[in-house]
């Protein structure tokens, strides 16, 4: 047998990889928003399916076309636009007309991701970035939120009703909560288990913690996200509102109510886990997860929004490399005392 | 293997529990393989080599001066190149003549002198080496020197002169330790020495110890060998002297740095040597080699490795003359049953690719693997960056591949230092992992290239100043 014979490939070693290729994260990350989806179906009807699907295919549209008319290389494959697209279905409400989700969806994919060099390269999260536009350009439409119950089943293809808008605005537990001044009343007949499982006003995907936390758990088991950053972040918020319950609530009752209401759980678990906008360091991890739910608590307390979660994230994304800078592990092979040492070393010399 | 696949990482990454209290940061744990060739008793070649083609740079360091000529004739462990700087001399493989001295393809790519020889399968034995069947009574610097005659260099793969090793840890050295790690996925050399050889192994060992003035010595095993660990134990018996530990089947566990790390807990400081922590390490292949040279009287002419891959029709473990060329190992091995796609000198995630199947083997030659391409490395092109930070998870050196990539990638070299890029062991983890299959090592090498060239030029713009 002659060696001519054979086709030898000389690449620089290492010669053998992991089968996890960005495909395979996409997809675990669209696995574990499936139970969040159903759950948004079943208390709000089909309406949020088709919201989700419609979000979706715009996103998938505009990434694919952005990409054709640019000359570039294909990248709906990564799956990534899928996301962005079922997330940004997520955090908007139910009646949402479904043009101003597209609308939402261009902003995502060609203004926050596309415009800055695609998947990433976006310096915030696609979806919040797009939520974020559309509370501006649309902030009735976006804090219009119907009920959750059977009703949302009777009208099969109905167009959003002049009914759901006036009988629903303002009723998130979290926003009834913060327009009772100064009471801060939590709402009557809201169960924590409602709030836990979901059967609340709100948005399509953030209303079930128990749904999102099945997904996480699914994301943290097959090592797709790291329990750093979520752990940090709804910590920080449950600690911070346990101290100060607003009000004349129960430590307790209060804290539970901050950490199930709202975008709490979709935001610590599937947003700020979001690898291009978070930091990579172990202690940027902590840092930027912390400074998520401080941001959150402050915003929830202090601003003129009862929702904190998605801004916190948003100001957080911006921080990320500055936060890695700080957040370099520690170097091999030098402890913790040898830098002291060689610190106190320097500045004797300084002096 | 599906399960494991996904309780792996759950484990590993919600808890990030470390199995064993004393390990190492990161790591990855690729695919074994050793099933292929770890059941396979080593054996001696089916037929003898025609011819060896022995290099004169076997070891880190200056490259040896041939003292043979072509038409002599020479014995096995016969000394036919010479130390000319830091290094480890040369003998011949099998006995014959001298057919050429010339440049020949070598492993570690290029063109280097080699000796050729002309077996003539007779294997008459004549070395200047005397056999010491009770090594006790000899001292250090006669230890040493037999150590140096005898040509032995680390067989692990880097190849460091082993008298060097031991002369210039006297006196800073608390701790030995022999690495049985063989972290790498596919080969079996080591598993088998310890299997077969255990009693040799430990035997060096303790010259190597007596050599060092020590009293202390570990052996590191991964767990996935636990039938070499319980062998190597009842080798070692009840005597406290040695101990045999069995350490986390993690890659890269036989990295020097981080075996240190999971044995002592003592991580060597940037630009070190072991030493520096007090600890000196060598292969096992390499305390084989010692009791060879100083019990026997046989220098290293020899070695055990392993010829495996998907490629190969019957993987297996093989006993050696250096300087055997790859393509003869592989016909030994029953030829390719696949189309070959990748031709390996040691393991696949540190392994340098051969394009030339003449090269021959040589002292820190631990394997010759063989891949399909369906077995090497995903074909799918690099995309962009994620930064999902999975190889800051595995880097054993507590690096940011991530940032590095960035500043490699844009020639920014300096900012790369800054970020410790010099650190870097190239041990291919990160690239591993890489879900955009960015070839991170390969970037990296060329910006520690880069720093190495620009050091080199600043030094001789200060010497000429000078």
């Amino acid at each position: 047998m002659s060696e001519a014979t054979h086709h030898l490939i000389a690449a620089s070693s290492p010669h053998v990889g992991s089968s996890i290729g960005t495909r395979n994260l996409m997809r675990d990350v669209i696995i574990a928003l499936i139970p969040a989806l159903c759950i948004g179906v079943y208390f709000f009807g089909p309406r949020a399916l088709i919201a989700t699907i419609i979000s979706v295919a715009a996103s998938v549209f505009f990434e694919w076309a952005y990409r054709k008319l640019m000359k570039k290389s294909n990248t709906v494959g990564d799956l990534s636009a899928v996301i962005t697209g079922i997330l940004l279905a997520f955090v908007c409400p139910v009646t949402l007309p479904y043009w101003i989700l597209i609308i939402g969806d261009f902003f995502a994919i060609i203004v926050v991701k596309q415009l800055f060099g695609g998947l990433g390269k976006n310096f915030i999260n696609p979806a919040l970035g797009a939520r974020a536009f559309l509370m501006l350009c649309y902030p009735s439409q976006m804090t219009t939120w119907a009920s959750p119950g059977p009703s949302n089943w009777a009208p099969l293809g109905m167009s959003v009703s002049q009914d759901y808008i006036d009988a629903f605005t303002g009723a998130t537990p979290l926003s009834s909560t913060f327009m009772h001044k100064p009471t801060f009343a939590l709402p009557d007949g809201t169960g924590l288990w409602d709030m836990f499982v979901g059967n609340i006003g709100g948005c399509i995907g953030e209303v079930s913690a128990l749904l999102l936390i099945v997904g996480a758990i699914y994301l943290l088991c097959r090592g797709v996200i790291r329990i750093r950053i979520p752990a940090a972040f709804i910590l920080t918020v449950a600690v911070l509102s346990f101290i100060f319950p607003l009000g004349g609530n129960g430590h307790v009752e209060w804290m539970l109510y901050q950490v199930l209401g709202g975008g709490l759980m979709i935001g610590a678990f599937f947003m700020a886990t979001d690898y291009t906008t978070s930091p990579v360091t172990k202690k940027g991890e902590w840092i930027y997860g912390i400074g998520c739910g401080l941001l959150t608590v402050f915003i929830r307390y202090f601003g003129a929004y009862p929702e904190g979660v998605s801004y916190a994230i948003l100001l957080m994304n911006v921080c990320v490399w500055l936060i890695d800078k700080y957040g370099q592990p520690r170097r091999f092979g030098v402890s913790a005392e040898m830098r002291k040492a060689e610190k106190a070393a320097k500045g004797g010399a300084g002096k | 293997m599906e399960l494991m696949q996904t309780l792996g990482p759950c484990v590993g990454l919600i808890c990030e529990v470390d199995f064993l209290k004393q390990s190492f940061y990161g790591g990855v744990h690729p695919r074994g393989y050793k099933e292929l060739s770890n059941r396979e008793a080593v054996r001696p070649l089916p037929e003898a080599p025609a011819e060896v083609v022995i290099p004169v740079s076997m070891h880190v360091g200056a490259p040896c001066a041939p003292i043979v000529a072509k038409g002599d004739t020479v014995t096995v462990g016969q000394k036919i190149a010479e130390i000319t700087g830091l290094g480890s001399p040369i003998h011949a493989s099998v006995s014959g003549t001298v057919k050429a001295v010339e440049p020949r393809p070598y492993v570690g790519g290029g063109m280097v002198n080699a000796i050729v020889i002309e077996n003539d399968c007779q294997n008459t034995f004549g070395s200047d080496l005397t056999p010491h069947p009770d090594p006790t009574g000899l001292g250090t610097e006669e230890l040493i020197e037999i150590i140096k005659q005898a040509g032995i260099t680390g067989m692990g793969g880097a190849g460091f002169p082993t008298h060097v090793k031991i002369s210039s840890g006297i006196g800073k050295v608390d701790t030995m330790i022999l690495n049985g790690a063989e972290c790498e996925p596919y080969i079996t050399a080591d598993h088998r020495l310890m299997l077969e050889q255990g009693e040799n192994i430990v035997a060096g060992a303790r010259i190597l110890m007596q050599a060092l003035g020590l009293s202390k010595g570990y052996i590191g095993v991964e767990a996935n060998k636990m039938d070499a660990v319980e062998h190597m134990q009842k080798v070692v018996g009840e005597t406290a002297d040695i101990t045999v530990m069995p350490l986390r089947t993690r890659y890269p566990q036989g990295a020097e740095k981080q075996l240190i790390q999971s044995i002592t807990g003592r991580e060597i400081p940037p630009g070190g040597l072991p030493a520096h922590v007090g600890c000196a390490v060598f292969n096992v292949g390499t305390a084989a080699a010692v009791y060879r040279a100083v019990v026997e009287g046989k220098p290293l002419t020899e070695r055990i490795l392993t010829v495996t891959g998907g490629a190969i029709a019957k993987p297996q473990n093989f006993l050696v003359p250096l300087g055997t060329s790859f393509q003869f190992l592989i016909d030994a091995a029953g030829g390719f049953q696949a189309e070959v796609s990748r031709v390996l000198t040691g393991g696949p995630m540190m392994g340098i690719a051969q394009y030339d199947l003449n090269v021959s083997i040589i002292k820190g030659t631990n394997a010759v693997l063989c891949m399909t391409a369906a077995e090497a490395a995903p074909h799918d092109p690099e995309q962009s960056c994620l930064r999902c930070g999975r190889c800051v998870n595995v880097c054993p050196m507590h690096l940011t591949p991530v940032y590095l990539h960035l500043y490699a990638e844009k020639g920014m070299w300096a900012d790369a230092e800054a970020l410790r890029l010099m650190d870097c062991i190239e041990c291919g983890s990160c690239s591993y992992i890489c879900p955009a299959r960015i070839p991170l090592v390969q970037s990296f090498r060329t910006a520690k290239g880069q720093l190495r060239a620009i050091a080199a030029k600043q030094k001789a713009k200060e010497a000429a100043k000078a």
